[in-house]
């Protein structure tokens, strides 16, 4: 370990966390651009979706299906499986 | 006493007891005991990993006085609940592989160990140790009234009584199961949260002639509670936008949700996990917050918050479904509570005594201490909660936003930035937690923001600027 290499794995880890910090930001973005951006207005000129207020519907309803989708697809297509154990330690069975 | 209420709440706590007796058999036939008892050995799969860190972050406070403030602030609070459904994905993903990974090759068993091998320091591990025991106690103690007034107002047991029931359901599982036996229950709690939050959602939009009449109802009522802005218009843009601060991103610092990212299996796990915690957390935090909003049309003029869940509940759905639906805050609060039992056990147990004060005691030593630490815990926060130090509530105030200021740089600039040291590590430790405490009593709220805010950006700064002004003289770069 004198070597100073960084672990494959780490890179992995890395790219991962900051794909974790990307899907905030777009969650975020998205949560605060409908609500307040269509919910700004007075409450009697509202368009509704399904009986809620569209800025909510559109924020809150669309915004939670949206970020399951996205974060199904980070997870299924981006995140690699790596294996957790050192395989230099060895002899470990469990 | 209201039998058919009470009688799907007392088969629950049944359930769950010998649920939590059933899976603590694995204890004995484990390799390494603490490992086994702090952590389940490790190999929590994806529906156990998900279930567990949604169920110990979603406290009373997700059913109970959630609910409660929505139904006085109307649709604005919802949609600031909903910067909840981040740490669905945000702290698997952030701590992730390389966390998990970490901990292995430390063979860490607590958040603790990990910060000691990190930093090598014994003040690093000194005051970590002693926040835990300290904001995580009362924040128990705290969630353990909770528990014994929700029994109480359904079952018109004395408290006493409520109490005595709360606290021997969760004690004996914790104290003989461990880690496994907290991660079962709380995967079976999890999924009564989420059941129940579907169930009463349905009820309360039927019992409200759906979903237009009740928004129109509310519109009449005062069109505010209709807006993002809360029913006076006080909920600016900038105060909700500062709570992704503390119950989204922020959560990543938490002691007992950052420990269950060490606990898993694999990477398939994980992967799991991140999916199922994302559509488990948001439909429970979108669910349970509308419940409170749509309940105010129902039943109009309820003063104190608290009682919106169980008095809505127990008007929409005949008695016995209100039983299983009323529940779910009763798992709630239990998977916080023993999960909060394990770990402030284990911040005594692994991390104070067998660090300092015998490190080289046996097996069999450590065993005997893990099992009598939790139990006298236990028994402690139950003479504790009879009747509630003013100090102890106090700190419970700081519980949250006090441990996320304190570990969420350590943990998180620990894991990723190489010259990150232990000057830096203390230093942000006590100013974040300083700060938050003296904004808290002087300056609450600062600057339009929750505050949280002002503490976690402070730490960071000292974070940074002691590990560079420091790092010059040492030179010393981890290798992570």
């Amino acid at each position: 370990m004198k070597v100073h290499k960084k672990d494959p794995r780490f890179k992995i880890a890395e790219k991962e966390a900051w794909i974790g910090i990307g899907l905030v930001l777009f969650n975020f973005i998205w949560w605060y651009g409908f609500a307040y951006g269509m919910g700004s207005g007075p409450a009697e000129e509202y368009t509704y979706i399904f009986g809620l207020p569209a800025w909510f519907f559109y924020s809150c309803v669309v915004g939670f299906l949206i970020m399951v989708v996205l974060v199904a697809i980070a997870v299924k297509f981006f995140f690699k499986e790596v294996p957790f154990e050192d395989q230099q330690e060895g002899g470990d069975s469990e | 006493m209201n039998w058919e209420v009470a009688a799907p709440l007392l088969i629950f706590l049944v359930v769950i007891f010998i649920i939590g007796f059933w899976s603590s058999r694995h204890i004995q036939s484990g390799n390494s005991f603490l490992q086994d008892y702090f952590l389940g050995g490790r190999q929590l799969g994806g529906f156990i990993l998900a279930m567990t860190m949604i169920a110990t972050y979603g406290s009373a406070s997700s059913f109970i006085g959630g609910p409660g403030v929505a139904y006085t602030q109307g649709l604005g609070w919802v949609l600031l609940a909903m910067s909840q459904v981040v740490t669905g994905y945000f702290v698997l993903m952030v701590l992730g592989k390389k966390f998990a990974i970490s901990a292995r090759k430390y063979n860490a068993v607590t958040l603790i160990d990990f910060l000691k091998e990190r930093y090598n320091s014994k003040w690093v591990v000194w005051l970590s140790a002693l926040s835990i025991i300290v904001f995580l106690f009362s924040a128990m103690a705290a969630q353990w009234v909770g528990g014994a007034r929700l029994i109480e107002s359904l079952t018109g047991l004395s408290y006493l009584s409520a109490l005595f029931i709360f606290a021997a359901s969760v004690l004996v599982y914790v104290v003989i199961g461990g880690f496994r036996a907290v991660a079962v229950t709380d995967a079976v709690q999890g999924a009564i949260m989420f059941i129940g939050t579907l169930i009463l959602l349905i009820a309360i939009i039927a019992a409200g002639g759906g979903i237009t009449t009740i928004i129109n109802d509310l519109s009449a009522e005062n069109p505010n509670l209709i807006t993002p802005f809360g029913f006076d218009g006080g909920l600016t843009p900038m105060y909700v936008s500062s709570f992704w601060i503390l119950v989204g991103v922020g959560v990543v610092g938490l002691p007992q949700v950052a420990v269950r990212a060490m606990s898993y299996k694999n990477a398939k796990a994980m992967h799991r996990a991140i999916i199922i915690g994302t559509v488990v957390v948001g439909s429970i935090m979108l669910g349970m917050h509308l419940i409170g909003v749509f309940a105010r049309p129902i039943l109009p003029g309820i003063e104190l918050g608290d009682k919106v869940m169980p008095l809505i509940a127990m008007e929409v759905l005949p008695p016995w479904l209100a039983g299983i639906v009323l529940a779910a805050p009763m798992a709630a609060i239990m998977s916080t509570v023993d999960s909060l039992l394990l770990l402030v056990s284990s911040a005594i147990v692994k991390d104070v005594y067998m660090n300092y004060i015998k490190p080289d005691a046996k097996e069999g030593t450590i065993k005997k201490m893990s099992f009598s630490v939790t139990a006298l815990l236990g028994i402690l926060v139950f003479l504790m909660a009879l009747s509630p130090p003013d100090l102890l509530i106090w700190l419970n105030l700081f519980s949250f936003g006090g441990l996320e200021a304190a570990f969420i740089w350590p943990v998180v600039l620990g894991l990723y930035w190489g010259r990150g040291n232990r000057y830096g590590a203390v230093a942000s430790m006590i100013a974040g937690t300083g700060s938050y405490i003296l904004f808290h009593t002087f300056y609450p709220n600062a600057f339009g923001m929750n505050t949280v805010v002002m503490p976690i950006l402070f730490s960071l700064l000292t974070y940074v600027a002691v590990s560079l002004f420091t790092g010059k003289s040492s030179a010393e770069v981890a290798e992570i």
